[in-house]
């Protein structure tokens, strides 16, 4: 029997072998290797495991043979336990074998998102098919594409996704319903607020969720999380702090054990999503405030009378929610320095940054990305914020932000960004077109003395509007990353990664 | 759930007094379908699969027995009120208070419309709303009314209605019968949006999505009896009062339970907390937008209370309460239903001129050298020959017999027009009878004055 098995395992390892190949990024394997040495489990066990965290496309097909799967290992799991062997990998994990890492053998095959391609229709088709079995309408795209992005979606902001859906949404839970709706509309917006407010919706779906008899809650949920998942995915395609929330509500849900009664289980859950938001959100502001204040006041804080030029002036760019955190820390701390705002349409996203900064009565200074090599001179720190910070150390941020580092650099001017570690992420990138996000075209229309330029601009054949949402800045041009674990230099990520996965 | 949906079907019809005497507002037959058939297939379209449908027991006896009724796929709870009392609309949302578990969309049983749902429900989900409504553009009507003289201006109290530079926040609305002097504008309304646009002519569809929370406020509030009214004002006007806009800095369990134990003096205020309030304020503090710009404030001047209006310039929105509404709403049935205009059962012979406007009903006959044009003729109705029926409603159950002439008119159910009779712009009663030979022009005939004409063609007036 237990030849069986380990043939059964090869096998299966041998199957995602070949699908592990297709992988983009080469340096999981090297962690993986290193990884399932320390813990000294018997060989057996070291070979399913990494077997069984492969990668995304091998658990679509296997989908319907889930529950056959889940038997056999069910099966697999009480052999092992009669042979007397620890108990610690044969935690009841049932939701199939991405999601449900043993505790000690890390899982060190990450399975990464895959990267949109519109383009492509048999992926297209293979979407649509999933967005039916999941009952979500598809959104379909707008406009002409440039041909370098036509690989992405570009969705316009009068067909929402409510169109195509029922009124009384049955469903998708009502609170998915009205997120999806504010992140497509843009009134949340900026990547820390999507995550808490995706928590927050989360949390709501966890109280009214009631497990259908037969099911487990921890099998079950998962399952219904992901056409809410898919819904706002289209609605507004997931940030990178996103999708590392999900994982972790995933994993939180999938490690409830069985005997754990549902009122305990959503206590449990509903603790855990505070917890989170408060460790990797709040706490990790506050820890970075700490950080930075004293990148502000070094030798540069002066107490000079309000009229006369500071020497501190910092730039701060396109809106970053941590950012404008963290200028009000250092200013409510009194240190003496002058802001400069920078913004960019067609978002405009600076104004509110600058008025809450005025708000609390720090001077400020507002400039468009265009004069950006006028007013350089004048600063002396130019502090970004991150959407994402990837595997390789570039920085992913609003468009224009690589713009600035690199007329900063070319200034001598430090660049500091400031980022939490939850918006760290295994993807790598080397440029703005592989993955991005396209937003509204029509956003780039605009009316000035009640002409309307571009109103028709579909029609002409060689015109293409393009909003670009993100882009990617490399890490020659940052100097200093300040985490709330520190303040690294950009290299340093992937370091923060495997420690990361390692605590967890 | 999200949304539950409640039908007012027991509204009176008291401004067309002479369509509603045998039958109720609710089903009077709009394109051979009664009324409330319009807006239950709006809401049967868009998703809903239960309404809750409040009216009095009369139109629940003639909706069981109504074959168009039994149509509606969804479910319908039927509660019924006294037919005397005088309940206004909100008096019957607290009556059925206990079944609502969710915030309501209500919905008025002479709403005719195509409008597409969602822009009113999308409102009231992204901005967390308190209320959010449909209001269109009025249509003049062109069709001369039958029974009156000449183009009478219904002298109709004006709404004036106020709404932010982006055309979607509610922010005063009043009636022209409850401003003695002028419109008076709040100084808090103005500081914090200092542009605002007052229409005029605008439709109320009588179409409110509310949140759950102003239900229970009205269980509370018995002083308050009709939605549109009093509730709808009231709502507009706390949007901007103090007390909803001071900043909570205490706990949200401390303010509920702060409330209750208040008791009696707080039940009248609103109270639009949410759970996990703090958490959504973090995402809204660290979200980049603003609804408004140019001066301090945060997103929505961090009021909890906020009206929402979605104003639809194109498609149709009726709302039947006057006999010119219902005669245009006959007109455009037909443009609505998807239903083909000529139903398969009537019986038309092939000498018959119909015209594309038209719409026949069930069991009908049609003779021969018929015209037939931009009318509805409802179920089982008998049309002999040589007629001419032009731009006219002519209900279930009606004899035309042969060489009439009818021009603009409305006959009800059951009447019988004699033989040669030629009537313009007239309104017959239920169950009426028109002589043979007779003439009449801009009348209104009910129960109590029988019309009687001579065959000598007189040419009678009055009302």
């Amino acid at each position: 029997k237990e030849e069986k098995q380990r043939l059964r395992k090869e096998k299966k390892q041998q199957k995602k072998n070949k699908e592990k190949n297709d992988e983009k990024t080469s340096h999981e394997e090297q962690p993986a290797g290193s990884a399932s040495q320390p813990p000294a489990q018997p060989s057996p066990k070291a070979v399913p495991v990494p077997a069984s965290e492969a990668p995304a496309p091998a658990d679509k097909p296997a989908k319907s043979k889930a529950d056959l799967k889940a038997e056999r290992r069910a099966r697999q799991e009480a052999e092992r336990a009669s042979k007397g062997k620890k108990g610690d990998v044969g935690q009841p994990a049932p939701t199939g074998k991405l999601k449900a890492p043993p505790s000690e053998l890390q899982p060190v095959v990450k399975r990464l998102p895959e990267h949109v391609q519109v383009d492509n229709p048999e992926v297209v088709k293979k979407l649509a098919k999933k967005l039916e079995r999941q009952q979500i309408p598809l959104r379909s795209d707008y406009g002409y594409k440039v041909s370098l992005f036509s690989h992405l979606h570009q969705y316009s902001r009068k067909a929402p996704l409510t169109q195509q859906l029922g009124i009384p949404s049955t469903v998708i839970h009502p609170a998915i319903v009205r997120l999806g709706l504010q992140y497509s509309q843009g009134i949340v917006a900026g990547s820390n607020a999507r995550s808490v407010a995706l928590l927050h919706a989360f949390q709501q779906v966890i109280r009214d969720y009631t497990t259908p008899p037969n099911e487990e809650l921890s099998r079950d949920l998962v399952n219904k999380l992901k056409p809410y998942i898919s819904f706002l995915n289209q609605c507004r395609p997931l940030s990178a702090s996103m999708g590392n929330a999900i994982k972790y509500i995933k994993k939180e849900i999938s490690n409830i054990p069985s005997q754990c009664k549902e009122e305990e289980a959503k206590i449990k859950l509903l603790n855990c999503i505070e917890r989170y938001i408060n460790e990797k959100i709040v706490l990790a502001a506050k820890a970075i405030a700490k950080y930075s204040i004293e990148k502000i006041s070094d030798g540069d804080v002066i107490l000079f009378p309000p009229n006369c030029s500071f020497n501190v002036t910092i730039s701060t760019s396109i809106s970053s929610s941590l950012v404008n955190h963290i200028l009000c820390e250092a200013f409510e701390k009194k240190r003496k320095f002058r802001v400069i705002v920078v913004d960019s349409r067609p978002r405009l996203e600076g104004r509110e940054a600058l008025r809450r900064l005025v708000q609390k009565g720090i001077s400020c200074t507002y400039v468009l990305i265009s004069a950006v090599s006028y007013i350089l001179p004048e600063v002396s720190k130019v502090f970004l914020g991150a959407h994402a910070l990837l595997a390789n150390g570039y920085v992913m941020s609003r468009v224009g932000t690589s713009q600035i580092a690199l007329v900063a650099k070319a200034f001598n001017v430090p660049v500091l960004v400031c980022c939490e570690t939850y918006k760290f992420c295994e993807r790598v990138q080397t440029d703005s077109f592989v993955s991005n996000e396209l937003d509204d075209p029509d956003d780039l229309i605009v009316t000035r003395k009640g002409k309307t330029q571009l109103e028709h601009w579909q029609k002409v054949p060689s015109l293409g509007l393009l909003n670009l949402v993100y882009d990617v800045t490399p890490p020659d041009f940052v100097d200093l990353v300040i985490t709330d674990l520190g303040m690294i230099p950009c290299t340093s990520v992937p370091v923060v990664l495997r420690v990361k996965n390692v605590d967890q | 759930m999200e949304l539950q949906a409640v039908l007012m079907a027991a509204g009176g019809g008291s401004r067309m007094p002479d369509l509603t005497y045998n039958t109720p507002k609710p089903m009077l037959p709009v394109g051979n379908k009664p009324l409330m058939w319009h807006p239950l297939n709006l809401l049967e379209r868009v998703g809903f699969e239960e309404v809750i449908v409040i009216t009095t027991k009369e139109v629940q006896k003639m909706m069981s027995t109504d074959p168009k009724m039994k149509d509606v796929k969804m479910k319908l709870d039927v509660v019924c009120i006294q037919e005397d009392g005088d309940m206004g609309t909100a008096d019957a949302l607290r009556h059925i208070q206990q079944k609502i578990k969710t915030d309501v969309l209500v919905v008025s049983c002479d709403l005719i419309t195509d409008v597409a749902l969602h822009e009113v429900v999308d409102l009231f989900r992204a901005h967390n709303a308190t209320l959010a409504m449909l209001m269109s553009k009025a249509h003049d009507f062109t069709e001369t009314v039958p029974g009156q003289k000449g183009k009478k201006k219904t002298g109709e109290q004006r709404d004036f209605v106020g709404v932010d530079q982006s055309g979607k926040r509610l922010l005063f609305m009043a009636n022209e019968a409850d401003l003695e002097d002028g419109l008076s504008i709040r100084k808090s309304i103005m500081r914090k949006h200092p542009r605002m646009h007052i229409k005029t002519g605008l439709v109320d569809a009588h179409l409110y999505c509310l949140k759950k929370a102003v239900v229970d406020f009205l269980a509370d509030n018995k002083s308050i009896s009709s939605i549109r009214g009093e509730l709808l004002p009231y709502l507009v006007r706390k949007q901007f009062s103090k007390t909803t806009n001071c900043p909570k800095s205490k706990d949200d369990a401390d303010d509920q339970t702060q409330k209750t134990a208040d008791g009696s003096t707080n039940s009248t205020e609103l109270l639009i907390c949410s759970r996990d309030e703090p958490l959504l304020q973090l995402a809204q503090e660290r979200s980049c937008w603003n609804d408004h710009r140019g001066d301090m404030s945060e997103a929505y001047h961090g009021g909890k209370l906020r009206c929402y209006v979605h104003i639809m310039d194109q498609g149709l929105c009726y709302r039947v309460n006057t006999l010119a509404a219902y005669i245009e709403a006959n007109r455009l049935a037909s443009k609505l239903l998807e239903e083909p205009a000529v139903h398969p059962s009537a019986v038309i012979s092939e000498r018959c001129q119909m015209g594309p406007d038209s719409i026949i009903g069930a069991q009908c006959q049609v003779a021969d050298k018929t015209s037939i044009k931009r009318s509805t003729i409802g179920n089982s109705t008998t049309v002999k020959e040589k007629v001419k029926v032009t731009n006219s409603i002519i209900m279930h159950g009606v004899t035309i017999e042969e060489g009439c002439n009818i021009h603009g008119c409305v006959i009800c159910s059951n009447a019988v027009i004699g033989r040669g009779a030629d009537l313009k712009y007239c309104l017959v009663g239920n169950g009426q009878q028109i002589e043979a030979e007779g003439e009449a022009h801009s009348f209104h005939t009910s129960t109590f004055n029988m019309l009687s004409l001579f065959s000598p063609p007189t040419v009678t007036r009055g009302t």
